[in-house]
This record gives C-alpha cells, sequence and structure tokens, in this order.
C-alpha cells in the first residue's frame, strides 16, 4: 500500500466539510437539472423576457454565479471550521 | 478566407513563445526530483495554482470552440459554459480535498490508495492516457486553426510546432513549469477577453458592419426571380445565365449560374421570390479546392455575420452598449445566420453555405444546434443527446486527469481547496465574457464559416492587428499550456503508475523522470498526429466527448470509493473498464463520427445519439456496484467508506 506524498495532521474539521459539501452539491444539482428540464420540456419558457434579458440568459448566468457563491460560501465555512477545531494542533497543513 | 500574416502579429507571437521557453528552461533546471517532475514539489501556493487551473481548464475548446459555437449557433454554445462551470461544483464539493489525501502524483495513486491493487493500477492508467488523447486532439486542432490567420500557416503546421513546443517544455520542467505557464496565460487570457469584451460594446452593433472601417461591408446580392417552376429558374437579370438546378438539395433549392467564364451558386429563396448569394467550398475530383469559384489567395470567400434589421431598421447602427443593451439589441432585431448543406454535383462535392436569417428571440433561446423542442421537430433522441451532453459536462470535469493532479501541486487539502475556489471564479468570469465574446462575433461580420474556431481571434482582429496578435498569442499559449498538462499527466501515468508501479520497476527519481519525458515524447508525437486527422471540427464538441470518457471511465470509481464502504478493487476495475469501452464505443458508432470523421454522407449511424454519458455513465456506476457485491468476500476489508478517514 503506498502512502501519499505528505501525512496530514487529523483533521477535525473533515465531517462538517463532508457534510456541507454535500448538501451545497445536492443544492446546485437541483437547479442545474432544473434548468436541463425546462430546456427539454419547455423550451419556450427559455424565450420568455426577464428584462433586457430573457429566461435562458438569466438562468444560465445564474447557474455560474451560483457556483462562485457557493464556492466561497463553502471555503468561508470550511476555513473557519479549519480553525476553530484544529486550533489545538494547528491548521490543516496550511503554509501559505 | 485568405489569411495574410502581419510582422507585428509574427513579432508579438514569436515573443510569447520565447517567454513560455524561457520560463521552462528557468524551472528545469530547478526540476531534479520525482515530486518536482510530476507534481511541482507540492508548492505551489494556492492562489497561483487556482489561476493556473483556469489556465488548464480555459483551453482551446473554451476560448475558441465555445465563442465559434456562440457566433454560429447563438445560446447553444454558451450551453458548453454553463456544463463546463457546473463541473467545478463536483470537483470542489466532492473530489478536492479527498484526492489531495489519496494521491501522490496522479489520480490513479487516488484511486489505488486502500487497494494496492494491479488491476486497478493498469485500467486507471490506461484510462488517464486515453482521456488525455481524447482532450488532446481538440486542443490540437484548435493550434492548427490558429497559426494559419496569424502566420500564414497551413493547419498541420500549427499542430506540429504547437507539439514540438509542449515536448521542449514538458520534457525539461514537468509540473513546475506547466503551472507557471498556466498561470500567465489563464490570467493574461482573462484580462484581454475582458477588454475585447469592452471594445465590442464601445463599437455598438451595425447592420453594416465594417471591422472598423478597416474592411468594407460586402452587401449580399440577389437576384429577382420572374418564374420558378419545378426544374425552371427565369431571372430578371440577364447578364446571368441559368445552368441548373442543383440535385439532392432536399428542401432548400440550389440553382448554378454563370456569368462570363464564372459558375456560381446561388439559393432560391421561394418566399421571397429572389436568387441569394452563398458561400461554396467545392473540392474537385483532382483534389483542388475552390472558395467561391477561385482560389484561396483571390479572397473571393468573405467573412460574414450581421444583423439585417436592429429595433425594426435595415440600415442602421447603435451607439455604445453595454452588458443589457448589447442583448437587448440582439434580441429585439434579426441577425443572419448562415446554415450548411454539402451537395454532390458529378465530380465535385459543394459544402453551400446559406443566409438564414433569424430572430434575436431564437438565437438567445436554445434549439439552434441541439434540437430540444418537439413542435420544431426534435425527437426523444435528441432530447437525450442533450441531457446527455450536460451530464458530461457536469460529471466529466472532476475526473479530467490534467486537472486532477494539479491537486498534487499545492501543499495540503485546504490549499486544494482555495485553488478550486480561485479557479471557479476566475473561470465563472471568463465564461460570461464567452457570451458576449460569441454573439460579438455573430453580428460584427467576422465569421469564417471554414473555420467557426476562428471566430474570436478574428473579432478581436476587427480592431486591428495589435489585439489580434495578442489575443492569438494567447490563444496559442493556452493550447501550449493545456497540452502540457494532458501531457504531464500522460506521462506520470506511464512512469509512474504503469512502470514503477504495475510493472514494479522500482525506478529510481532520476530513471523516473528520465521516463517520464520519454512518453511525453512519445505522446506529444501521438496528439500530432491525431491533430492532423481532426482538423475542421469544432473543438468544443470533440472536448464534449473527451468529457464524456472522463465522466464514464473515472467519476463512477472516484465517488464510489468514497461514499461507498462496499467497493472492491474488482467493482473499480470493472468500472473503468466498461465505462471506457461503452463511451468510446458509443462514440466510434455515432451519426456525428460518421459524417465528419469517417466522412460518410448519407449513412445512418448505428447510435442514434451523440453524446454517450447517458448510457455509459450509469453503466459505469451499475458495473462498479454488482462486480463489487458479487467480491464481497474476496476484497480486502475497508471498514469505512475513505471518505470519513480522510
Amino acid at each position: 500500500m503506498h502512502e501519499p506524498s505528505k501525512e496530514w495532521k487529523k483533521d477535525d474539521a473533515s465531517s462538517i466539510k463532508e457534510l456541507l459539501g454535500l448538501w451545497l452539491f445536492l443544492l446546485y444539482c437541483l437547479v442545474y437539472i432544473g434548468f436541463i428540464t425546462i430546456n427539454v420540456v419547455s423550451p419556450k419558457f427559455m424565450a420568455i423576457d426577464v428584462g433586457s434579458f430573457n429566461v435562458a440568459i438569466t438562468y444560465g448566468l445564474g447557474l455560474i454565479v451560483l457556483a462562485m457563491v457557493l464556492a466561497f460560501a463553502y471555503n468561508h465555512v470550511s476555513t473557519h471550521a479549519e480553525e476553530l477545531l484544529n486550533n489545538n494542533q494547528g491548521r490543516d497543513g496550511e503554509t501559505e | 478566407m485568405n489569411y495574410i500574416p502581419s510582422p507585428w502579429a509574427i513579432v508579438i507571437f514569436i515573443s510569447f513563445v520565447v517567454a513560455v521557453l524561457l520560463i521552462s528552461y528557468h524551472f528545469a533546471r530547478k526540476t531534479k526530483s520525482a515530486s518536482g517532475y510530476f507534481a511541482a514539489g507540492g508548492n505551489i501556493h494556492w492562489s497561483v495554482n487556482g489561476i493556473a487551473f483556469a489556465g488548464d481548464y480555459l483551453s482551446a475548446a473554451s476560448f475558441l470552440g465555445i465563442c465559434g459555437m456562440i457566433a454560429v449557433s447563438g445560446y447553444d454554445g454558451f450551453l458548453y459554459s454553463i456544463g463546463y462551470l457546473a463541473g467545478w461544483i463536483v470537483a470542489l464539493f466532492i473530489v478536492a480535498e479527498p484526492m489531495k489525501r489519496m494521491g501522490k502524483y496522479t489520480f490513479t495513486d487516488a484511486l489505488d490508495f486502500k487497494f494496492n491493487s494491479k488491476g486497478i493500477q493498469l485500467v486507471a492508467a490506461i484510462s488517464t492516457l486515453l482521456v488525455s488523447l481524447f482532450y488532446l486532439i481538440p486542443q490540437m486542432v484548435g493550434a492548427g486553426s490558429l497559426v494559419t490567420p496569424l502566420l500564414g500557416l497551413p493547419h498541420w503546421a500549427g499542430v506540429v510546432m504547437v507539439g514540438t513546443i509542449v515536448i521542449i517544455i514538458v520534457a525539461t520542467a514537468g509540473m513546475t513549469s506547466t503551472t507557471y505557464v498556466q498561470f500567465l496565460k489563464g490570467g493574461l487570457l482573462i484580462i484581454f477577453s475582458m477588454t475585447l469584451v469592452f471594445m465590442v460594446f464601445s463599437r455598438g452593433i451595425s447592420t453594416t458592419p465594417d471591422q472598423g472601417g478597416d474592411l468594407e461591408y460586402h452587401k449580399l446580392l440577389s437576384i429577382n426571380v420572374v418564374n420558378s417552376t419545378e426544374g425552371a429558374v427565369e431571372i430578371e437579370d440577364k447578364s446571368y445565365k441559368v445552368v441548373e438546378e442543383l440535385d439532392g438539395s432536399g428542401s432548400v433549392r440550389f440553382i448554378k449560374m454563370s456569368k462570363g467564364q464564372e459558375e456560381t451558386i446561388w439559393r432560391l429563396n421561394e418566399e421571397q421570390g429572389v436568387l441569394e448569394e452563398t458561400l461554396v467550398v467545392s473540392e474537385l475530383a483532382d483534389g483542388t479546392v475552390l472558395y467561391n469559384g477561385g482560389q484561396k489567395e483571390e479572397d473571393k470567400f468573405f467573412q460574414i455575420g450581421h444583423m439585417s434589421e436592429i429595433d425594426g431598421k435595415t440600415d442602421t447602427e447603435t451607439a455604445t452598449l453595454n452588458v443589457f443593451s448589447f442583448i437587448e439589441t440582439i434580441k429585439n432585431g434579426t441577425v443572419i445566420r448562415w446554415s450548411t448543406q454539402v451537395i454532390a454535383d458529378n465530380n465535385t462535392k459543394h459544402t453551400i453555405y446559406y443566409q438564414n436569417p433569424t430572430p434575436g428571440k431564437e438565437i438567445l433561446s436554445p434549439g439552434l444546434k441541439f434540437k430540444v423542442d418537439s413542435e420544431k421537430g426534435a425527437k426523444t433522441t435528441d432530447k437525450l443527446d442533450f441531457i446527455s451532453l450536460m451530464l458530461a459536462l457536469f460529471l466529466g470535469t472532476a475526473a479530467l486527469p490534467h486537472i486532477l493532479i494539479r491537486y498534487y501541486t499545492v501543499p495540503s487539502p485546504a490549499c486544494a481547496r482555495k485553488s478550486t475556489i480561485v479557479a471557479i471564479a476566475a473561470i465563472g468570469f471568463f465564461y460570461c465574457l464567452t457570451l458576449y465574446l460569441g454573439l460579438g462575433a455573430m453580428v460584427s461580420g467576422v465569421i469564417d464559416m471554414t473555420n467557426n474556431n476562428m471566430s474570436a481571434p478574428l473579432l478581436a482582429k476587427s480592431f486591428g492587428v495589435t489585439i489580434f496578435a495578442v489575443i492569438s498569442a494567447i490563444a496559442f499559449a493556452t493550447v501550449l499550456g493545456t497540452v502540457s498538462g494532458l501531457i504531464v499527466a500522460a506521462s506520470g501515468a506511464v512512469a509512474h503508475d504503469l512502470m514503477d508501479r504495475f510493472l514494479g520497476m522500482n525506478m529510481t527519481d532520476k530513471k523516473k523522470v528520465f521516463a517520464g519525458k520519454m512518453a511525453a515524447v512519445v505522446v506529444g508525437i501521438i496528439a500530432m498526429i491525431l491533430g492532423i486527422l481532426f482538423k475542421g471540427m469544432n473543438v468544443s464538441f470533440l472536448v464534449g466527448w473527451a468529457f464524456a470518457v472522463a465522466a464514464s471511465a473515472n467519476l463512477p470509481a472516484i465517488i464510489m470509493i468514497l461514499f461507498w464502504k462496499k467497493t472492491t478493487s474488482q467493482g473499480v476495475i470493472s468500472s473503468i473498464l466498461v465505462g471506457l469501452t461503452s463511451a468510446l464505443g458509443l462514440i466510434l458508432l455515432s451519426q456525428e463520427t460518421f459524417n465528419n470523421v469517417y466522412h460518410l454522407i448519407n449513412v445512418t449511424a448505428p447510435v442514434p445519439i451523440n453524446n454517450p454519458a447517458i448510457i455509459s455513465v450509469p453503466l459505469s456506476f451499475i458495473t462498479l456496484v454488482v462486480v463489487s457485491l458479487y467480491t464481497q468476500n474476496r476484497k480486502k476489508p475497508i471498514n469505512e467508506p475513505i471518505m470519513s478517514e480522510v
């Protein structure tokens, strides 16, 4: 059995990060599936005007922006969890 | 169109290439160990790695392919941007940190973390090699597309040039130089794409785009038809003579006409009672290719793409636009798109591009490339094809070997996560820009119908040769960087996974690096050959296939190892093999491959969908579950799924 390139200290925040990651992933999946479903089931709905844009562009750009927002939120919570829970043993391999 | 290279463009381009090679030379002196070669020593800062991720990911497919597809198919091209970015959600929330904890140099390391199975080492390495090669094809095609307008060289020369430079980069310094090249290129690509979008906004949209006064607008000709019955067309302009109606044109009728010695092909628009000018590429029996009846140098094959109507007016232009008004202007107008039809005429094959006025509302909605609307004739298989593509894009990112190996270049799992977030921000921003770049090209009279991959660079050219040269050089560096990353991934699979671990050659660090370099040379040469063979296909479409193969072969194994404690090594091996062979098999038997790779016209392919993911991904998951359950008593004990251990 081979080992990874570096040994990591035990990460007490991993279960929180794992759970949060899964929930955010499921949330994004739902929104993404909604996008595909509308495209296939009711493409005309995509052409409805939303201000200067239409549903297709608003939803598409919205998916991109949502990915960014979820990513920042995930990192924010994860970093705090690591700081809080791994405090006694130093942060999880951070060397920035 | 005829491409005339500009000396200024050549100077800027060569400066870029020299800078890239100097970076490689600089890092080559520091790279002695296997860790340094394959994983940049694990010492790259997460912010640099994040932008380098963007550099890796924003390949020729993103910049050239997506922009080109939006330029000819509108919103459907933007679906690639949406899907490509969505894939990073899988990478961030599911794969990033565990991947970093489990692996050393390669994706195979991570899969094999708990099993130490020769079988996994072999099939995962083969999968890495095949996915890398599949991803390399569009990069090489993109490289060939770029050098033609930039340096006036043929397609194959571009492919060979990229291949050679990349082999030098990879064979000298491996992952460290690749990372810094990617960082530089990723950053520049985003900055200059943003600049280009601002220039598009500032110029506005015209019904007669003249490239800022540089190139006179080609006014499309039409001839009034006096009488048109089946097989007989009479026209008003007597300087033209009707030669014949071409056979096999389906619902659209094409008429061959002559004026003096010159023969041209026109589209009969029965509704308006006119013959409309077309663009034609004719391949003669002796191999000669004519563009609108002339040699390429005669420049008869003009650039196209304009709005025929803006706010109800047919001869107008807008003032400076912004992110909202630009879209609104297109939405409320009509765009002249160009459709394609191939017709065999005696021993000549004509590829005819004809005008297809399309309302802006349709341009900005799905359906021009992917059929999704039942009322417009979309069949169930068309819809499945669309779902399949979106599934492949979503699941493929987190399974691409050259993306996965970048997790080993940072010091810790937390840094892996942070670099993924930087990547999502940078890539997401760029993908928003692609919508404007593609639509900008669509209405600026810059599209070369023989090569829509060039739409974004040609859009830049319409603003002057300097920005064109810079954008093209960055696009070329884009290809260089991505190809370098892919070749590092492939060489790691050969030297580390196959030779060192599977064959148990127990090589020294020095020998492993040497083997990696040799593998890089061989993979590079194979990639060059494939890049020449696949000339002319949209690079983003090809990347869709690479994503499907990666998602089918690698992702089920990654996910199940992390989340299902009953996963066995036999299950992983079977899943990779089934995913790989089913995805490749379905692609090779698809209609798109029949038409564009085998060049079989009017032959129905046995597989009705073009993207295999919707079949091959579930098949790979099911195989893993069934085989794992069947081999439970033979597996080594894993008490918990790996996710909770890492």
